[in-house]
């Protein structure tokens, strides 16, 4: 089974142990900086939880792998950094559109291209959610502790079983390779994706409340087609009916948009008074927690949301904040989660990008806050 | 009250265990808050380490070290690379086997850590253990029997006594200085 225990841990092992925890067996991956010890350290537990690793030629493979590993009915993940992660957008659409629950896991670095393999950042933010062609919905989470590391890695799990949708841990080369003391407990809740009657005809009819389908399982008598092009609820090809896809699609969209207020988390610190609200996630938003104490000191109402999920966006809450605060953004990029907010928002919304591999300091903020009028 | 802590010297001496050691005495066996974390190059032998360990009785926010209150320093490029980031009164405790001129500022202390390595214990390896010991009788931000605890749990099996003799030899180097 998975550690269990007060640990001292990296942020990338205790996603590791997370993913063991959470019943994963199957992990394929091509190890790239600063993700490699989440694949170094599965390849050696896991064949002692009677699990499988593979390291696969590249990206394109593990992704691969990992959708039929699903489909054998095993929980599987991956684990990247940026350049992986563009390699495997193919697929990630490829199991949004035949709804197989997989987790992937970006720990990322600067970019574009092999960018800066040993420094932070969070510029794959808007490729999680739209990175594969098509409309297609999915459901992101951003960790900003070692301890997060192993939580929101079973939390990705029971989404993406509950959801049957590609499910992203979002994580930062400062979270994966930190170390803190994390406390893992025995045992944690799980979910797995219920399985259909055998033999029924229409797999891919979904219950109409939650709109997921119920799941199979190849060789154990399913007689199930599983196939990336558009299809009917038997899971037959139906290219040419225009009805059938936007059927197909819309509801590949919406059972995770109707069900958002179920999945998203978000934390919310000082904000009941907060005339400042700071929108940070993954490691900036320490810094940003940390900025907002020391602006309280300093008589400033400020408080601070923070995103643990990134996807389904929460786009309710942000309306509400953006009509009594003015809002700060602070993401490692140029403006990824900027654009959701300012699209939630319809104000102005304030913007302190940092790029170049080093986190926001809380100084930094402070005095950015500071300077608004 | 946070302590901020910077280990840094070349990739190969050590440098990231030291930081995983200091910071899992402070938080598994002292109690407190410890976050450690490390800035690397591509080379993993040779090239600049650096590795950084904040220790607070309070949760530990910002993750980074900016101004360490101690550097512990290996190497000569790295006393020049990192010494003005110290804290005004911080203190340096410095290998002088390898670095020969004293840092330029904050209380500095001279721990011949890699030529007793060699010449007591016949492995210049264990160095940074010597250095681990010393930090812990200058500074006191770990108690003995944590650092001790954790040197024993993080190094390889059958190294036990070997790390355990390069501990207390730099517990008793510090005890020198401090007299």
């Amino acid at each position: 089974m998975h550690m269990a225990g007060v640990r001292f841990l990296q942020g990338n092992i205790a996603c590791a142990e997370g993913a063991i925890a959470a019943g994963c067996r199957f992990f394929a991956g091509y190890p790239i900086t600063p993700s490699t010890e989440v694949a170094e350290w599965l390849a050696q537990r896991l064949p002692k939880v009677g699990g499988v690793f593979i390291q696969m030629e590249d990206e394109i493979g593990s992704i691969s792998a990992i959708i039929g590993a699903r489909w054998a009915g095993v929980k599987a993940m991956t684990a990247t950094s940026g350049p992986g992660f563009s390699l495997m957008m193919e697929n990630i659409g490829f199991a949004a559109m035949t709804e197989t629950p997989i987790v992937i896991v970006n720990v990322q670095r600067g970019g574009p291209s092999t960018g800066q393999p040993t420094m932070p950042a969070s510029g794959d933010i808007m490729q999680a959610r739209f990175g594969s062609h098509g409309d297609y919905a999915i459901i992101a989470l951003s960790p900003n502790s070692v301890q997060e590391m192993f939580d929101l890695t079973v939390e990705a799990f029971n989404l993406s079983e509950r959801y049957r949708v590609p499910t992203f841990l979002m994580a930062d080369e400062i979270v994966g390779h930190m170390r803190e003391k994390v406390v893992l407990p025995e045992e944690v809740e799980t979910f797995t994706a219920p399985l259909s009657k055998k033999g029924a005809r229409y797999y891919f009819k979904p219950d109409p409340k939650t709109l997921v389908p119920k799941m199979q399982v190849f060789g154990r008598g399913y007689n199930v087609h599983v196939t990336g092009l558009t299809h009917d609820e038997r899971g037959y090809p139906a290219t040419n009916d225009a009805k059938v896809h936007a059927r197909l699609v819309r509801r590949l969209v919406e059972k995770i948009e109707k069900n958002a207020d179920k999945i998203i988390k978000v934390e919310e610190h000082h904000l009941d008074d907060a005339e400042v609200v700071l929108i940070a996630y993954g490691a900036v938003s320490r810094s940003a927690l940390a900025a907002v104490r020391e602006l309280r000191k300093r008589g400033i109402k400020a408080g601070l949301l923070r995103l643990v999920t990134l996807f389904p966006f929460p786009e309710k809450l942000l309306a509400k904040l953006a009509r009594r605060a003015k809002l700060v953004v602070l993401e490692m990029n140029l403006g990824q989660i900027l654009r959701e907010v300012q699209r939630c928002a319809k104000r102005d919304v304030h913007f302190l990008p940092k790029i170049g591999g080093e986190l926001h300091t809380p100084r930094e903020i402070v005095k950015f806050v500071e300077a608004l009028k | 009250m946070r302590v901020e802590v910077r280990f840094s010297g070349f990739g190969g001496q050590g440098i990231v265990t030291a930081g995983i050691i200091l910071a899992r005495a402070a938080s598994i066996h002292d109690g407190k808050n410890a976050v450690q974390t490390q800035s690397y190059g591509p080379e993993a032998r040779g090239g600049a380490s650096r590795s950084e360990v904040i220790i607070s009785d309070e949760e530990i926010l910002y993750p980074k070290v900016l101004n360490p209150d101690i550097f512990v320093v290996m190497s000569g490029q790295a006393m020049q690379k990192y010494i003005r980031d110290l804290k005004k009164d911080g203190t340096v405790i410095y290998d002088s086997s390898l670095i020969k001129t004293p840092p330029e500022r904050g209380k500095a202390f001279a721990v011949p850590a890699t030529l007793l390595a060699k010449r007591e214990l016949g492995k210049t390896i264990v160095a940074n253990i010597i250095m681990l010991g010393a930090l812990t009788s200058i500074t006191g931000i770990v108690s003995r029997e944590a650092i001790e605890k954790a040197v024993l749990e993080s190094v390889p099996k059958g190294t036990e006594e070997l790390n355990k003799k390069a501990l207390h030899m730099g517990f008793e180097q510090g005890d020198g200085l401090l007299r």
